[in-house]
Formats: structure tokens, sequence, C-alpha cells
């Protein structure tokens, strides 16, 4: 039944939609994997990676259906099989690693029943003769050991790298033809996350498997795929080899994505992507970049265009500009750290002494010491559970368990926002992480945006609304466009532009940001980050800025704190730190993030100032 | 001075196009969406099918009967006839008229109720969200002492030591629903409260009041619209009971609930005079029931028969969400 030309997975024509109006979310997808390769599927949010890497084994999400292709795996369209057919191919010619391992493992069961259970399902192949050595087998090749403990262990007991590779063992237990992990790396920490991707890696290569790795994450996977395609509102706008693709990108999208990505190795201003990808049901008749395209020409606009060949070796765009890509780069801007940052002759304005901070019986802050200087901007820099957010919830006054002083202006600052008063509130201004969780779904953005005016300041009505437009103009976005809208209805780059508009109305001297990028895409990330570093300079803002990101420091902050654990273990400029770390641990953290970074500019790139960008 | 470091507008005004007082307060009615969604639902048919004529018939009913519910007008007991439908009762009374004017007394005091109950209940529920650790645990206990009773028992004590007054049969039964909509709603507040947006409302140091008022019950509309119908049929069942066991509407006055009582002794005589109430109670209960059914499926997203509203914004466009 095996075609021996065949290639183990290929996929002709898919087109996806919305069941019922047929309005198309993924179109016209085609392409192959041969056995052992690693093929990456690059995208943003709502480019429709995830709908195609559930497709690849005949599943749509509930509310769309698949309208049109053929998903062959050895040959065998799966997209045709009878149900019951189907079912028995999934897991075992074609096998899926879902995002969050946490749920894709049954939290009341052992592993070791699961993995039995796993085994189980497939019943006549020919590794049930002996089901526990078998599992034992498929438990070292994750580089998990097969001990009782672990056996015994129920999912909440591991963390969430051990959780990823009991999923990965099931995926390769059946040794199955083709295997689509979906973002499976995307909760993991950086040093996690480059240890499973170096297991996915080796498996894939030792067993043959054709691999789709399915990603946001343009490093990752042009790390980790020989191929790849890149999807832009539903369609292949850019395949072909991973370097060519990553190295001389062909289409616009591709090249701006690439800029907006924050680098290791220089300090950039970050080229975000204005706007966003097109709904549904409402792309424009031409390329679907076209409105946010920097190179685009009339004809653009008449119909999408083909994916046809371009200069290299196998390597296709969408676009009919393809030649002239890298001119859709814009420039960046690199600029001086040390030039950034001021002597602050202005002194410090928050100072953080010994601070030890509590949950419960747990400490997760340890005798923390920090200062922030007038016009600073502090990067604090650490891994899930380091308790940075946890600083930050304590100056902002979300936490109060804590001891040790906190001082802001020369003047002691309680602990706890009911304990301070309306000047200090005003003064600092917190940003959450997630920007839809902070604004009511039930208030309109001009009711939102209100609360902070009415509350600090004395003004008149009139002048209350000039106020609000004036600071949805400062991040960007059109008033009337707006103000009548619900935070439901904005994407997340949006939302996080009100957030920080809020912030803003209060007037503030220090503006807290947790992790406001972490939730966004790269190239919303770029511009609100943009946005971010812009305000904070013209209007000489005092920042502390909390990342897991070490390359998006080096973008915005001037000086930078390394937490672990609780404790500092590294502070000083942000050019000293991230170039030349002294600490193991940030050591360690910078090599596994530039690991899979793409370093995509030649180094000689002019330095010149950026424009401003709507 | 607050004011100076706000970013005040500059020297060139920007254009501003919408001023903010054009905003419409409140765009987002999202009970009375809710309510015609559910009343689209199949569900939402059949509960509106069985509960409006009842309503209808209670309200309009005393207009239209054709004799007067307290007039002698034939035999007790006395079979359907063409100018008795439904027979006569225990008193020789009209059953149909009877029947007409019966029920409004039981909606309005079922609905009031209803209404002490869940808003009771509902502000104790969140305000132990709200404000945790002590208050949480001082308010709570002190349902669960109302909840130790047997539903009612309580009530039914005061209304026969009192006698049966309005307003105190109104506030034993809302009184006896105030311990279950306490759970529900400080269960659905803790979620609430939780959330971001309410942190931010705190930094802002806005009065607690108005987090709870502005941020924290507009979110609690789903399961304070569920209470509420479903505490509506606890109600009716409950009053209809009272006035059976006869601490609730007094006789002569006409009542669905007494006239089962009254006319047991009748049954084989002219069983309609039991029937007829006892159908339209089970009715209205089963209706109210069924289309509170269908706003809490409708409301939680189980059964969707929502007018396309407004797109969200591209790039969270369901469907094409890589997640």
């Amino acid at each position: 039944m095996t075609t021996p030309s065949a290639p183990a997975l290929r996929v002709t024509g898919l087109n996806v939609a919305l069941a019922g109006s047929r309005v198309p979310v993924v179109s016209d997808v085609t392409f192959e994997v041969p056995r052992g390769m690693v093929f990456g599927l690059v995208g943003e949010s709502g480019s429709g990676k995830s709908t195609v890497a559930r497709a690849l084994l005949g599943y749509a999400r509930r509310g769309l259906e698949i309208v049109a292709g053929q998903v062959a795996v050895d040959g065998i369209d799966l997209l045709r099989l009878p149900p019951a057919e189907l079912r028995s191919a999934r897991g075992r010619t074609a096998a899926y690693i879902a995002q969050d391992p946490a749920s894709a493992l049954n939290p009341g069961l052992r592993i070791g029943r699961q993995l039995m259970e796993s085994l189980a399902a497939h019943q006549g192949s020919s590794r049930t003769d002996d089901p526990r050595s078998w599992i034992q087998q498929v438990l070292r090749e994750v580089k998990l050991e097969p001990s009782r403990a672990l056996l015994r262990a129920y999912p909440h007991q591991l963390s969430g790298g051990q959780q990823q590779r009991v999923i990965i063992a099931m995926a390769f237990m059946h040794r199955p033809t083709v295997i689509v992990l979906d973002e499976p790396t995307t909760g993991l920490d950086v040093t996690t996350q480059r240890h499973v991707l170096e297991t996915v890696n080796e498996l894939c290569r030792t067993h043959g498997v054709a691999t789709i790795y399915v990603s946001h994450d343009l490093g990752v996977v042009a790390h980790m795929s020989q191929m790849a395609a890149v999807m832009y509102a539903g369609r292949v706008i850019e395949s072909g080899p991973s370097a060519e693709i990553f190295g001389t990108p062909r289409h616009p999208y591709t090249a701006r994505l690439l800029s907006s990505l924050p680098s290791y190795s220089r300090a950039t201003a970050l080229a975000g992507i204005p706007g966003h990808v097109p709904a549904p049901g409402s792309q424009p008749p031409g390329c679907a970049f076209e409105p946010r395209c920097l190179i685009s020409v009339p004809d653009c606009r008449l119909a999408m265009p083909d994916l046809l060949p371009v200069a290299g070796d196998n390597h296709f765009a969408r676009c009919i500009l393809a030649d002239q890509a890298a001119s859709a780069q814009p420039r960046r801007a690199e600029f001086r750290e040390q030039a950034q940052a001021r002597s602050s002759p202005a002194g410090a304005l928050l100072t953080v002494r010994q601070v030890s901070a509590f949950y419960g019986p747990k400490q997760v802050l340890h005798d923390l010491s920090l200062e922030v200087s007038e016009h600073e901007c502090l990067a604090i820099v650490g891994e899930s559970g380091s308790g940075k957010s946890t600083l930050a919830r304590c100056l902002v006054g979300l936490h109060t368990a804590y001891t040790g002083e906190l001082t802001f202006r020369g003047a002691p600052l309680p602990a706890g926002i009911h304990r301070r008063d309306n000047e200090v509130a005003r003064a600092i201004q917190f940003i959450f992480q997630n920007p839809h969780s902070s604004l009511n779904p039930r208030r309109t953005i001009g009711q939102i945006m209100s609360q902070p005016v009415q509350q600090f300041s004395a003004l008149p009505r009139r002048e209350q609304d000039q106020a609000i437009a004036a600071a949805l103009l400062d991040v960007a976005l059109e008033p009337s466009a707006y103000l009548g809208r619900y935070p439901q209805e904005l994407s997340g780059g949006e939302a996080q532009r009100i957030a920080i508009a809020r912030a803003l109305l209060a007037g503030p001297n220090l503006l807290i940001c947790d992790e406001v990028t972490s939730s966004l895409d790269a190239s919303v990330q770029a511009v609100v980050v943009e946005t971010l570093r812009e305000l904070q300079r013209s209007r000489g803002l005092a920042m502390i800025f909390i990342t897991h990101n070490v390359a998006l420091v080096r973008s915005i902050a001037t000086t930078v704190l390394v937490m672990h654990n609780g404790v500092v273990v590294e502070r000083g400029a942000v050019s000293d730190v991230v170039g030349r770390p002294a600490a193991r641990y940030t050591a360690q953290l910078i090599e596994d993030g530039a690991r899979y970074a793409v370093d995509d500019e030649p180094a000689d790139r002019p330095v010149l100032p950026r424009e401003g960008q709507a | 001075m607050a004011n100076e470091a706000l970013p005040l507008p500059p020297a060139t005004p920007r254009p501003v196009t919408v001023p903010l007082a054009d905003i419409p307060a409140t765009r987002n009615r999202q009970w009375t969406r809710i309510l015609a969604d559910a009343a689209r639902t199949r569900r939402g048919i059949v509960g509106l099918a069985l509960m409006v004529p009842v309503v209808l018939l209670a309200f309009v009913g005393p207009f239209l009967a054709p004799h007067s519910p307290t007039a002698f007008v034939s035999l007790p007991f006395a079979p359907p006839s063409s100018s008795f439908p439904l027979g006569t009762d225990v008193l020789s009374r009209d059953v149909l008229s009877r029947l007409m004017t019966g029920g409004w007394r039981l909606l309005l005091m079922s609905s009031a109720a209803t209404a002490v109950g869940v808003i009771v209940g509902a502000a104790i529920g969140v305000c132990a969200a709200y404000y945790g650790r002590s208050a949480d645990a001082v308010l709570m206990r002190g349902v669960d002492l109302v909840l130790a009773f047997p539903q009612l028992v309580f009530g039914l004590l005061l209304v026969s030591v009192i006698g049966p007054k309005v307003w105190l049969i109104i506030l034993a039964v809302g009184i006896s629903h105030v311990p279950q909509v306490a759970r529900v709603i400080r269960s659905a507040s803790l979620d609430v409260v939780e959330r971001d947006f309410v942190k931010a409302a705190q930094l802002l140091r806005l009065p607690s009041r108005r987090v709870i008022t502005g941020e924290v019950i507009p979110n609690l509309v789903t399961p304070l619209m569920v209470e509420t119908g479903l505490r509506l049929t606890f109600s009716i069942i409950l009053m209809a009971g009272l006035s059976f066991i006869g601490l609730g509407v007094q006789p002569p006055a006409s009542d669905w609930g007494v006239m089962i009582n009254e006319n047991r002794l009748g049954l084989v005589a002219n069983p309609w005079a039991v029937i007829a109430p006892a159908c339209i109670i089970l009715l209205l209960t089963v209706g109210t029931n069924t289309f509170t059914d269908a706003i809490g499926r409708v409301a939680t997203g189980v059964e969707r028969r929502r007018r396309p509203r407004r797109l969200a914004a591209p790039t969270a466009a369901p469907g094409a969400d890589g997640r």
C-alpha cells in the first residue's frame, strides 16, 4: 500500500471553512514532508496554522469544516477514511502533541496507567506483546527514567517539561509516520524548551518520522526545521528551505516579521507591523497583506497572487514583488545604550530595601533591594517562579505580605494600596500582563478611560474628554473609532495599548509593566514596546519593565536586574549584563534564548533614526 | 497638584471627533440581549408558551370573569355546565371565575418574594466574596444559620404567631431563598473579584462600593438572571403551598392554592375544581423553569442562537485563531 516514491505526508489543496457560511478560514494549503524531516509551519494568531495542524489528523474544531483537499499519509488520504479507520489512524500513523501538556493528561490517573491506556488504544500492534518493557523503552527515549515513582506519579506531581515528555512518549509509542506538534513549548521556560526540542529533534531523525512543527516562534522554527511554510490569513504566503526563508525572505510579511523580533546581540528599536490580520470573510480581493505592506503597488489589490517559485532552491512566495521583499524591512535604528542611560542626577525615585515577600508560609522574595531613579527604565528579567511579578505587586500595593522598606520620593511607601494616598496611587501606575483581563468587559473603552481622569483630576468634563482623546492618540489609536467599543471587540495589541493609555491618563511618574507583551504576537509586541519606549522618553517617566525575554530588554531598558528564585543574581547596565554576563545563571539564560534567535540583519546596516509609525 | 501631571492636550488641539458625552452610558444591555436570545431557543419558546397564557389569565382574568368570585351561584360541586364551564366549588361559587381572579395575587407576591431573596442573597454573596476573610466567614456562617432551619419552618412559625400578613409572607418566602442565592452568587463573584480589572479599579483607589457596583456586579448578570428565574419558580410553589395549608391568602379571596385545599372534599363530584388550579400552577412553574433553563444555556454558550453581533476584532476572530 505504500508507494515507494510517496512522501510520508502530502497535503494537497487543503481548504477549511466556517461551517454553514462556507467562509474560508484556510485556503489552498499544499505541502509535503518526507520521512525524517522536520517541517515548520509558522504564523501569528489568526493565521490558521493550528487549524491546518488539526486538519492533518482529519479534525476540525467545532464550527469549522474541512471542505476540500487531501491529507495523504503514506499515500492514504485521511480525509476520505471512514470514521472508524480514521480513529485508528490517529495516534497510530499520525500523532498530535498539543500546546498545553497539563490539559492533555488526565489529572486523576497515574502516568503509568495513562501510558498503558495509550498503548492499549491500538490493539494488535506488535508493541502490546510486552507492554511494560515497551513503555520503559519509550520513556528512556524521551530522557525520562522509567522509575516506579514516575509511573505512579499523578500529572500534577511532574514539572511542565516532564509532562510534555510524557506526552511526547505517548505520541512516539506507536512509531507513527507523521507527528504534528502544535506549539509544544509555548508554556515552558527557555531552558526546558531547549531540552524538549532537542529530544524531539533526535527522535524524529532516528525513527524517520515526518514532523510538522507548528509555532509562532520564528527562531525556534528556523532552528528546528529543514523546510518551512509561513502562513498569513489562512494561506501559505512563503515556503521553502528554512535557511532561505529566514535568511533571505521573499515575502514582505516574512521580512517584517523578522524585523519585529528583538535581538540578543544589538540594541535596536523594534519595527512592528501596525494593523491586523484580516478576519475570515473580510479579506481584501487582492493580496491579504497589501493593507499593511510598505512596498505595495496598485497591482497588489487586483488579485491574490499565486505561490510562485522565486530565486533559490524550492523556494516559493505569494507576492508579485518577491524580488524586492528585502526592502520591505523597515530600517531599524540601533541606539547606543550608554548614551541613553542618563547619569541620573535626579536621584532615586523608588527605593526598595531588603524586601522579603511571602505567600502563606512560602517565601518568594529574599532580601531584595533595588533603586529606580527618575527617567530610568529598569528591566527585571527572570523565569516563571523567580518572584518578579510578586515584586511588582508589592510595589503597586496589591501584595501586602512582605517585610522590608519601600521609599517613594523620599517618603516611606505603605504596604497595600488602601493605605496609600491618592497622590501616590496616581504617581505609580501598573500595566497588567493580560490586557483583556485587565479591562472590564462590561464597560466601553470610553468608560474605562474616564475612570482615572475622574479619580485623579479636577478637570471639567470637556477637558477630561480632551485628555482621554489625547491619551488614545498617544498610543496611536483613533479616539472616535475606539471610545464606544468594548474590550472584547479589540485585538490583544489594541487592548494592551488601551491599558497603557489608561495608565498614562493618571499622569504617572513611575510605570510598572508586568510581562505586558508576553501574550502578544511578535509583530504586535514590537508595536507595543516601541509605544512604551517613546512615551517613556518623551515624558521622562521612570519605568520598571518586567519580562522573561532577555532580548526584549535590549530594546527598551537602560539597566537590568536578573532574578532567580527570589534572589537578584545580577544587575547593571543592559549592555554589560546582556553583552558580558557575569553570573552563570544569566549566561545560561542568554545562551538558551539566543540559541533559537534569528539574527537576520547584517551588522553593517546603517544606523539611522527610525521614522515614527502610525 | 494632581492636575499638573495630567497629559493635557497640546497647544494645537488635535481633532476629537467624538466627544465622550455622545457615547451612551450603557450601550450593552446584556440582560435584555440574553432574554431575547433565550426567547428564540426551542426551550425558550416552550417555556414562554407555557408561562405567558397563565400570566395573561392571571392579570386579564379579573376583568373578564363571568361571575363574581365570591358569589354563590349554584349548588356546591355542581359538574361543568354551559353557564359554569368548570362547575362550582365547595361553597357553590363559579370555579372558572375564581380561577381567573385567583392568580394575580400569587404572581405579585411570588415576584416580590423573589426580589427580596435575590437582592439580599446577592448582596451577601458579593460582599462575602469581595471582602473575603472575616467578612466572608461571618456572612456565610450567618447564611448557614438560616440554612439550618428547614426552608420555611421559621417563616411558618412567624406567620402562625403574627398572623397571615402579606408583607410577612413575602418576607418569609424571600428570606428562605437567601442562603441558596448567597452561595451561588458568592462562588460566581469569587471568580470575578480575582480578575485584573477589579485590581485595576482598586489601584485607582476607587471606593469599595463603586468597585462592587461598577466592576463586579455587571459581570454577574448571567448567574443573577438564572437565580432569579429559579427562585421565581420556587416562590410560586411555596406561595401556593402556603395558601394550601391555610397560612397564605385567606378565604374568601380566591387563590389557586386555597382552591385546591377547599375543594379536595368534592374531588369526586367536581374534580375540575381541584384539577384546574393544580394544572395552572403546574404550567406556570414548568414554564418559568424551562425558560430559566434556556437563559442559562444561552448565557453560558451551550446553546447558540445569537444574531451576528458586531464582529470581534479581526485578529481575535473565532475560527481563524491559531489556538
